[in-house]
């Protein structure tokens, strides 16, 4: 059912048959990289917001989907406000929406830490993991009787693209909405990979990190300091949901469950708590999946994800980047 | 003599049912060496801890500079320029020994951190040439060297150092002990030592508390209880 419902609608870029030969089979490779690509940079951003938060309070942020999906709600209210106020300049729309989603979800995501995880801080391990699986549930339910179970369409903002092949009756297909995706994804990365390594919050984030008691010693309010990793990575997610409603133009309350479960595989595959992992893990998932719907089915791309998951977990569990776990002594 | 910049009264601290401390009175002057010695699980690290407040003391005041600090969160003891060197040492092994030492100066609110770190520096000269490395990768002194030189980045009253000496060669203990000492002549830096080394730890106190099961038993000057037959007995024997 979900399937169908996140199956690509630009049928003039994915919905081909399989090219084996010659050129031809290589500019189908190419435009499936360029997919996979495009994808992976949205589950990228979405991963980030499991891996800071599993590093920092040892967690799995399962409401972290939802806070995606809301997200993508707040962008699609956002467009179509802006819209009916007469404000059509795609970049002017596009970067306020960036904007008031980020804000807007940041507050959710402060909001489900400081009313469902703090008051179990302390208590037993699965406690917060718990809450967060009910905090999900409760997201989900809020949307589909705010906004309605349907599907909400939403038409293409940047239609069109660059065609950078042209062999035979395929094309390659470069379009301004997946460079759009990428070119955000990459300055918004780079504006949090400049907060975490470079400004005294993100150190105090590392610190939190590395020692939770110790960051505390040295006078760091560690309540505060979670509850921005919560705002920092709700604001991520949400501008996940912007490109997703972008590249797929079509949303509905439930896209949070999978797009959130493939983004876990990706910080897991990445190497939970590694931010650079995340971000690795975002790409080879996306990429993946493009490659496996386009070699083999798309019915079964989930499967293929998942897949990933196991082996990983089972041969590498702590990822590609991630640390082994050692014990503190 | 003006009031005490440390005064603990009837300090009881438990975790869960199991007492820790019981009833813990203590003083320590503004200029003071004071140190705490104890066998293990004597309840000295948990002194040290519920000063700052983790855990919280359950009965009991803790004044600091006239005001009680007891019902105060961690971060905000640990703001009004109380420092500590903690058990373990307690460094963050995956940033630089310059983060490292930021991160002592950053958050109580030190604006003038170059001057700061050439002190530390100047103090131990080891780190000086680590400042790029990675935390994790200095050895045990130069650990314990970074976990006080943090904790004096913030400009601290009150130094509160746990077992620096643990698991360190003579020598770089006796660096460590005559960094202490030099802080405290030069600056006049207030020093709650917790050892297990009582011989080297008295001899640098100006006094000394011991420790017992949770509840302090002795106090004295340094030399006085260096002196006493039972200490010799329990804490000095085959030591020093």
């Amino acid at each position: 059912m979900f399937v169908t419902r996140l199956a690509p609608v630009r049928p003039d870029v994915f919905a081909r048959p399989v090219r084996t030969e010659g050129v031809e089979a290589l500019a189908y490779a190419l435009q499936q990289l360029i997919n996979g690509v495009t994808l992976g940079m949205i589950y990228g951003l979405i991963a980030v917001g499991y891996t800071m938060v599993y590093g920092i309070i040892g967690m799995i942020n399962f409401a972290h989907g939802d806070i995606f999906m809301v997200g993508a709600f707040l962008s699609l209210i956002s467009l179509l406000g802006l819209a009916s106020l007469g404000i059509t300049a795609v970049p002017l729309a596009l970067a306020l929406t960036l904007l008031f989603a980020a804000g807007l979800a940041a507050l959710y995501g402060w909001t489900v830490e400081r009313v469902a995880y703090r008051p179990l801080r302390g208590s037993f391990r699965l406690a917060p993991l718990i809450s967060a699986i009910g905090m999900s549930i409760v997201l989900q339910n809020f949307v589909q009787v705010g906004q309605g179970a349907r599907v909400k369409p939403m038409n293409a903002l940047l239609p069109g693209g660059i065609e950078l092949m042209n062999e035979g009756d395929f094309a390659v297909q470069l379009s301004w909405m997946q460079i759009a995706i990428v070119a955000t994804t990459l300055i918004v990365l780079t504006a949090f990979t400049w907060l975490v390594t470079r400004t005294p919050l993100g150190r105090s984030m590392r610190a939190c990190e590395q020692d939770l008691k110790m960051a505390g010693l040295l006078g760091i309010d560690t309540d505060r300091t979670i509850s921005l990793t919560f705002v920092i990575g709700a604001a991520l997610a949400a501008v996940a949901g912007l490109l997703f409603l972008l590249y797929y133009g079509v949303i509905d309350f439930f896209i949070g469950f999978l797009a959130g479960v493939k983004a876990f595989t990706a910080a897991v595959l990445g190497g939970i708590g590694s931010l650079p992992g995340a971000v690795l893990g975002g790409l080879l998932i996306g990429l993946i999946e493009v490659f496996w719907s386009a070699y083999f089915s798309v019915e079964y791309k989930d499967v293929a994800a998942f897949a990933v998951l196991i082996l990983v977990l089972i041969f590498r569990p702590s990822g590609i980047l991630g640390r082994a776990e050692v014990e503190k002594v | 003599m003006t009031a005490p910049l440390l005064t603990l009264s009837g300090v009881s601290t438990f975790y869960g049912a199991i007492q820790a401390l019981r009833d813990v009175d203590m003083t320590v002057n503004e200029g003071e060496i004071v140190t705490l010695i104890g066998a293990n699980g004597a309840g000295k690290s948990t002194l040290m801890m519920t000063i700052c407040g983790s855990p919280r003391a359950r009965t009991g005041s803790i004044v600091y500079d006239g005001r009680d600090i007891a019902r105060l969160p961690t971060h905000e003891i640990m703001r009004q320029r109380i420092a500590q060197a903690p058990e373990g040492r307690r460094i963050f092994g995956r940033m630089t020994v310059y983060e490292n030492l930021l991160m002592g100066a950053e958050v109580s609110g030190q604006t003038d951190i170059p001057a700061l770190l050439d002190q530390i520096c100047d103090l131990f000269p080891r780190l000086k040439e680590r400042l790029s490395q990675r935390g994790g990768t200095l050895s045990g002194g130069e650990q314990q060297m970074l976990a006080i030189g943090r904790a004096l980045m913030a400009r601290p009253r009150l130094l509160l150092l746990d077992e620096p000496s643990l698991g360190l060669a003579p020598l770089v203990v006796r660096q460590i002990f005559g960094a202490i000492r030099t802080l405290n002549r030069e600056t006049g830096l207030t020093v709650l030592l917790v050892e297990q080394n009582a011989h080297q730890a008295l001899r640098l106190a100006h006094r000394g508390y011991v420790l017992v099961n949770g509840a302090i038993t002795m106090a004295g000057t340094g030399a006085d209880l260096l002196a006493r037959p039972e200490i010799r007995a329990a804490y000095l024997e085959g030591g020093g």
